[in-house]
């Protein structure tokens, strides 16, 4: 056992993964001598070969549709957008190319990339660099979306998504990044398209993913002082969507919060909302509750600790469960 | 060629291909890069080949200035700029250079979230702002701080950005400066489309787009360059060359023999310049602006220069270069270059040396204060500006965060 931060996790996923198979090769903007700008891809250039990983041109519609050209080759491409909001100039080749590839070819060709997004925020970081962008490509049938929450998850689920025979779009969340855990690698995890339940309860499911994680599980903790056992659910992959987890959960708590850190409005969140509400609508004590970024593009760093979600509005959100005692309960944006 | 817009203010930039067939047949300039050994026209081949020519950089970069300040001897289609401009360039550069350093200091004690600074492209920041006029645009990214504070916009409203209280502090309009552009290369079409937009208006007035040279590898940098020139935008496109993006050198990100070469298969007049030498940047942005207001198109400029400090205060330089390259530029420094310069030729003294060092120490001390007192940041205002009229739902979001600043006792 040794303490790895997410980081340095998802450094070992590319590693390990890289050295069980030829045919993975990793690139992008910085990943090579500087080890990528949070440091995930450090040392891999020097200790695999500058071919397998490397920097490229700064462009990202240049990086993806590359990585489309060598899937055509037998490659099997990992390749970092250095923030957020910097994968939007590679959008048309994720959306149109792919997302579709699979599908357009009747099954013929798969395209078996992983693209590694660093995303959302708490960080302080300026704008643009703090985006929820998993919307966007959870929208798109055709790709797989990923999200871990700990050390041990980035690493397994990585694993995973390289092995993976569809493009996986997979989120990292930035805040998370320092974050630590005991590990011995490589680890087992529950396999890809399986939600994990971070914390058992009996009272309310909260359903949540990446960043948020960790607040909704202080949330948890903090609700149990008010009397409420609250079970925590981490999606783990957005995109396949584990709704026997999700379902078995809620149905046995009668309550539900979903947390998320992107704007809310036709958002992921609201998805898994609907969902739980069409699978659960019997065993429901209350409408299913959401707790979100707002609706603002992300604010400068000054005020984004009032864009977050925060333990206080799922607390919030909590209380208003007892919906017997408040029926005239009008919806709340970012906590509706 | 007609340079004015015509009655309407309309079809300006809509200029089709002279029946030549060559759209540069008729634009000669006096002033052109001088390497070019015919001036173009007719429709042979050989005067095709002629009006790539025209548009070709220096082979070399344009230098007025050699690095220890004497003038360059080369013979240059270039003219020195007047003395009274050479000193204010190096005027602004003291100061720029001064408040470029007090905003690294000032990012370790938190009060910046990020400072991308640009010493050692003093001679580019200072000398493109003072290149243009206040009616003219400005295009600016992340890293143009000191080109800001030289136009003139107040330097907390600059900062703001970089200090994290807002996305922009100062009024585009009213400056004629874009909010600087993080993602890469974006801004550059922008910057085509308000130039266009000028002389569709039927004004004079020109756009500055600042890149770097990691960004033109992006595809917006070659639409942008493509709409320009199809749409004969007044626009000038100024690659800063500061040899590194984050980490990647030049070597791995081109492979064209000089970025300002980008420009000829658009079609855009392009010149490559020694960015460290204030002399030639004035001049050849004097040119480039010139041929952009007189209608004869974009102008690409490639400064090659170097970033002395690191991408930013985040970034470990060390893990991507070597020390000795970075002495080896100090040794080009653009302030030291023109100092010397204007002592010999008798316009810089000691009291005027000692006046303007007075000047950008009470400026950077009147930074300090202003960052130190706490900005000012209101919450509600970040539902006033998503769209022009908040949204019922937005009103609700704003609401509730009243609410929660109200129970946690904030007044407000
Ligand atoms: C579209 C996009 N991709 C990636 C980034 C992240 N990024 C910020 S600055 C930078 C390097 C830019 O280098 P260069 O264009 O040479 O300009 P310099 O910073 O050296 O002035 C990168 C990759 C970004 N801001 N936008």
């Amino acid at each position: 056992m040794s303490t790895f931060t997410m980081g340095q996790a998802l450094n070992h996923g590319l590693r390990d993964a890289m050295a069980a198979d030829d045919n993975v090769v990793m690139f992008g903007e910085d990943v090579g001598t500087l080890g990528g700008v949070f440091r995930v891809t450090d040392g891999l250039a020097k200790d695999l070969g500058e071919d397998r990983c490397f920097d490229t041109p700064l462009a990202e519609a240049g990086i993806v549709g590359f990585a489309i050209g060598m899937c055509l080759t037998g490659f099997r491409p990992v390749v970092e957008m250095q923030f957020d909001a910097f994968a939007y100039p590679a959008f048309e080749q994720i959306t149109s190319h792919v997302a579709k590839t699979r599908n357009r070819t009747s099954g013929r060709v798969g395209l078996p990339m992983v693209i590694r997004v660093p995303y959302a925020g708490g960080i302080g970081g300026v704008e643009h660099h703090c985006d929820s962008s998993e919307g966007y490509y959870a929208h798109t049938p055709g790709l797989k979306v990923v999200t871990p929450s700990t050390p041990a998850d980035a690493y397994a689920l990585l694993r995973a998504a390289i092995e993976d025979p569809d493009p996986v779009i997979f989120m990292e969340p930035k805040s998370l990044y320092w974050s630590k855990e005991e590990l011995s690698l490589p680890v087992e995890a529950p396999p890809f398209g399986r939600a994990s339940v971070r914390r058992k309860g009996t009272d309310v499911t909260i359903v949540t993913y990446g960043p948020s994680v960790p607040t909704a599980l202080k949330a948890a903790e903090a609700a149990s002082a008010e009397g409420w056992d609250v079970e925590v659910v981490d999606l783990r992959t957005i995109v396949p969507f584990d709704d026997e987890t999700v379902v078995e959960s809620v149905r046995r708590t009668g309550r539900c919060v979903v947390v998320a850190e992107a704007q809310g409005f036709a958002g992921v969140a609201g998805e898994v909302a609907a969902r739980v509400t069409e699978r659960c609508f019997h065993s429901l004590a209350a409408p299913v509750l959401r707790v979100s970024g707002l609706d603002i593009p992300y604010p400068a760093p000054k005020l984004e600790e009032h864009y977050l979600p925060s333990v206080d509005r799922i607390l919030d959100a909590i209380a208003r469960l007892q919906w017997d005692d408040q029926p005239d309960l009008v919806h709340v944006g970012a906590s509706s | 060629m007609d340079t004015t817009a015509r009655a309407d203010g309309l079809g300006a930039g809509l200029d089709t291909p002279s029946p030549s067939g060559s759209v540069y047949s008729t634009n000669v300039e006096g002033t052109g890069s001088g390497y070019s050994t015919n001036g173009g026209g007719g429709s042979s081949v050989e005067g095709q080949v002629a009006d790539v020519a025209r548009l070709l950089p220096s082979p070399v970069p344009v230098q007025l200035l050699t690095a220890d300040g004497r003038r360059a001897d080369e013979q240059s289609p270039y003219s020195m700029p007047s003395g009274e401009r050479l000193v204010e360039v190096w005027r602004q550069m003291v100061i720029g250079r001064r408040l470029d350093m007090q905003c690294t200091a000032l990012t370790k004690q938190g009060r910046l979230a990020v400072y991308p600074s640009s010493r050692g492209q003093d001679a580019c920041q200072v000398g493109a702002a003072m290149a243009i006029r206040p009616t003219d645009w400005m295009f600016p990214t992340y890293r143009e701080s000191v080109a800001l504070f030289t136009r003139g916009i107040d330097h907390l409203e600059v900062l703001s950005l970089l200090r994290g209280s807002s996305h922009c502090g100062y009024d585009p309009v009213a400056h004629k400066t874009a909010p600087q552009c993080t993602p890469l290369a974006t801004q550059l079409i922008h910057a085509a489309g308000a130039a266009y937009g000028e002389r569709r208006r039927g004004r004079d007035a020109v756009a500055l787009a600042f890149i770097g040279d990691g960004a033109t590898s992006e595809g917006d940098f070659h639409e942008a360059l493509n709409f320009a020139a199809v749409f004969k935008a007044p626009v000038i496109f100024f690659v800063q060359n500061n040899k590194y993006a984050i980490s990647v050198p030049l070597a791995k990100q081109s492979k064209a023999p000089s970025l300002a070469y980008k420009g000829i298969g658009y079609g855009v007049r392009s010149e490559q310049i020694d960015g460290n030498d204030p002399a030639a940047v004035l001049a050849v942005l004097d040119t480039a602006v010139e041929h952009a207001r007189t209608g004869q198109g974009p102008f690409l400029v490639e400064a090659h220069t170097y970033r002395i400090d690191a991408h930013t205060n985040a970034d470990d330089a060390s893990r991507y270069r070597q020390p000795d390259e970075v002495t080896g530029w100090l040794a080009k420094d653009p302030i030291d270059r023109i100092a010397a310069y204007l002592r010999a030729e008798g316009l810089l003294d000691q009291a005027l040396q000692d006046e303007v060092e007075a000047e950008s120490e009470r400026l950077a001390s009147d930074l300090r204060d202003g960052m130190n007192a706490e900005p000012v940041v209101d919450p509600a205002a970040m539902f006033d500006h998503t769209f022009a009229e908040p949204t019922p739902q937005l009103l609700q979001q704003r609401d509730m965060l009243m609410g929660e600043l109200h129970a946690e006792g904030v007044t407000r």
